[in-house]
């Protein structure tokens, strides 16, 4: 099925601004001057369509130049990311997938490489050569060499030391720290249940406890903290949502809060989401809300029976991404008059990607726009993600299970 | 992405021109022959990390190798190596860990959303054994920045580890009056009565008074309709067996209110009913899916999908209790 969507009216836009109920407060302030900046946009675009009636674009050349650049080299406005090159390699290659560009073997070679020397001999990846294993940065470079694909990538992972690294930082309660001596909180949980299923190392001592202290996690609102006792917010939700579909416990949240407080995080004007209740629109969270969508309908139809369309407004959220976090010179951002920048290009593209493919292809602009669809617990797409999963577990669980003893 | 920092000043020196390193070789980083994601580092950047792996490598406990940490985690706080490295100095040497705690209160305030530094403070904290300056700390942070998560993530543990609720009710108190949409204080209302009298009925009665008063002012505050959903999670009755709450509801659309939490919230009254099978006859599905109809078409437009979605949900329930109905008959 392919849909092709037709942008809401200027008019309807113009009626969504925020009601103050003549008692303004800093969160109404600070919204009403988004909605000032993002309403700019949408007006601009409507005058512009009278020329162009192709618009929006998504300048995928551009962001092409802009992401197959940064691969390479990075400008010392990147040194606070010097933790975080895993990271940098997984943002630049999955929103290069997403565009349909692959790298030419020279270049996978090279990342296998660099990724090789991020390795450490307990097992985990380091944000950096030399640098202590991390949990988030070992998640960032299992994806990168599994979006990669070759059989060099993905043999360069050392699945029984991995195994053995993820015992290491696993707490009693279940719960996972990011590094040995390092902070907890339920990243923690989706970078190991994500590692480890995909690697095809997961053992169920590995575990135990955690589906349990996943949903202590799930709030009086519906979404997920990132502690117990904390505020639902957006990358948190996806985290433990995704973390239980893996686990298959999915079940055991309130699935109608979530559904209710995930909804109700896109917002009226601008169409993107916010990540969390009364803050501020942000690209990103076209992925960590959007992308939370697909794992809650497999929730939501035990009975087979799957939503027969998006449950939030795809359209208005392609809306968002095109004509609102595009910077002309390539690469994406987080709202109208931030700078551009690698992590939101990535998941502003992955929340476009959701968007667009639900049950057929639904977009927003010119076919021409569309991207490919990405995996909705991993973030990559579906087809590396098979290819992965199928190399892995025809190699079986490693060996010596020592760890676990 | 980087502030202007003493390292740009004229007066700064690298390392390698500092006479107490010379007996070190710095080493280079371990990057592959080819560049992937290859920062262009500035000079001073370079030459503190290049010592900074060299003594990390030999494991130095040094006054020096502590002076470097601050260097290297003042270029990048984000860098959890070396404040990993830096805590195993700080134990090496027996140092004063009430000085480190002034030491990351300064690194915090200029970098208040990063995990290292708060993870940093936590511990020393932890060891130390004293909460005492904690509360000032996140209130400095949260005064600029009233929603910053770290903060509130600190707070909570130091709370809830050393039990020092006391008086966080007025404070919370506060943030609501100053902000009734700042929703991390209302969360961490929630977070209070949860961890000290929980939710009794004596509570739930004086927390729904305070929150529709709330309400009344600004009916469309998601923040505050949440908290009173989550409060009736508490409740025996439910949803819409609360007679001051649906007595409130009804009120307010009654004088023409049509806030899509308000209608949202009767909704899902009726459809509690509906479910129970018995109770307030104001609540019905008929009533219910008018209502999706009105916030689908009119009040909550950029949610239609969702609405359209709760009318089937109600659709396939009551056609899955008529077949109930009807096998139960066979």
């Amino acid at each position: 099925m392919s849909l092709d969507l037709k942008l809401r009216p200027i008019v309807d836009i113009r009626k969504c601004k925020f009601n103050t109920e003549n008692f303004p407060t800093k969160s109404s302030d600070e919204q009403i001057c988004v909605e000032q900046a993002v309403q700019k946009k949408y007006e601009d675009l409507h005058i512009k369509l009278k020329v162009h009636p192709s618009l929006p674009e998504l300048l995928k050349e551009h962001h092409k130049n802009f992401l197959y650049n940064s691969i390479t080299y990075l400008s010392s406005g990147y040194e606070c990311l010097d933790s975080s090159r895993p990271w940098l390699c997984y943002w630049i290659l999955h929103s290069l997938s997403l565009l349909g560009v692959q790298l030419d073997n020279r270049k996978k070679k090279s990342v296998v490489k660099f990724l090789s020397k991020c390795q450490n001999e307990d097992g985990g990846y380091g944000g950096g050569p030399g640098q202590l294993s991390h949990l988030a940065a070992t998640y960032a470079a299992v994806n990168s060499l599994v979006i990669l694909g070759t059989e060099e990538a993905l043999a360069s992972i050392n699945r029984q030391k991995l195994q053995d690294f993820l015992f290491r930082i696993r707490q009693v309660d279940g719960s996972f720290s990011m590094h040995v001596g390092g902070e907890v909180d339920i990243r923690g949980a989706y970078c190991a249940l994500s590692v480890a299923s995909l690697t095809g190392i997961l053992v169920p001592k590995l575990l135990d406890g955690t589906a349990e202290w996943i949903v202590s996690c799930q709030t009086y609102e519906g979404g997920f903290a990132g502690f117990p006792g904390m505020e639902a917010h957006g990358g948190y939700a996806f985290c433990g949502l995704a973390a239980l579909v893996i686990l298959n416990k999915g079940h055991l949240i309130d699935e109608q809060a979530l559904l209710r407080w995930l909804v109700n995080r896109q917002m009226r004007l601008e169409g993107g989401f916010q990540g969390r209740t009364n803050k501020l629109v942000d690209g990103c969270y076209s992925f960590w809300q959007g992308g939370a969508f697909p794992l809650l309908y497999t929730l939501l139809s035990r009975d087979g029976k799957f939503p027969p369309n998006h449950i939030f407004e795809e359209r208005a959220l392609q809306e968002y991404l095109l004509v609102c976090c595009q910077s002309p010179a390539g690469g994406l951002l987080d709202k109208p008059g931030k700078n551009r920048d690698i992590y939101h290009t990535c998941y502003t593209l992955s929340g476009l990607s959701v968007a667009q493919h639900y049950r057929g292809i639904s977009i927003l602009g010119s076919k021409r726009n569309a991207v490919m669809p990405t995996h909705s617990l991993y973030n990559i797409t579906p087809d590396l993600a098979r290819k992965a999963l199928l190399y892995f577990s025809s190699l079986g669980l490693p060996n010596k299970g020592t760890s676990d003893t | 992405m980087s502030d202007s920092s003493d390292e740009n000043d004229s007066q700064y020196v690298l390392y390698r021109d500092r006479p107490e390193w010379k007996n070190v070789t710095p080493l280079k980083q371990d990057d592959a022959d080819e560049p992937v994601v290859a920062i262009d580092y500035t000079e001073a950047f370079v030459d503190c990390f290049d010592y900074f792996r060299a003594i990390l490598k030999n494991k130095e406990i040094s006054e020096r190798a502590l002076e470097l940490t601050q260097t290297a985690a003042h270029l990048n706080p984000a860098n959890y190596t070396v404040w990993q490295y830096r805590r195993d100095i700080l134990k090496g040497l027996d140092k004063d860990l009430n000085e480190e705690l002034d030491y990351i209160e300064t690194v915090i305030l200029k970098q208040t959303k990063n995990y290292q530094v708060w993870h940093h403070r936590k511990v020393i904290v932890e060891w130390l054994k004293d909460p005492s300056k904690e509360k000032y700390l996140t209130e400095a942070v949260l005064t600029k920045d009233a929603k910053n998560y770290h903060a509130w993530q600190h707070r909570q543990w130091v709370i809830k580890t050393f039990k020092l609720f006391d008086g966080e009710l007025d404070y919370v108190d506060c943030l609501i009056t100053d902000d009734v949409r700042n929703n991390s204080a209302w969360n961490q209302r929630y977070f209070i009565i949860n961890n000290t009298t929980g939710f009794t009925e004596e509570v739930l009665k004086r927390e729904i008074d305070y929150t529709l008063l709330h309400i009344k002012i600004v009916t469309e505050n998601e923040s505050a309709w949440n908290y009173l959903r989550g409060l009736l999670l508490h409740a025996k009755e439910g949803l819409s067996k609360n007679k001051r709450v649906s007595d409130f509801c009804e009120e307010l659309y009654a004088s023409g209110n049509r806030s899509p939490f308000l209608l949202a919230v009767i909704v899902d009254m009726c459809c509690e009913v509906a479910s129970d099978g018995a109770g307030d006859t104001r609540y019905t599905v008929e009533r219910a899916k008018e209502l999706c109809g009105e916030l689908m078409t009119k009040y909550d437009k950029v949610r239609a999908n969702y609405w359209q979605h709760m009318i089937e949900t109600m659709d396939n329930v009551g056609k899955k209790g008529t077949e109930d109905e009807g096998s139960s008959v066979n």
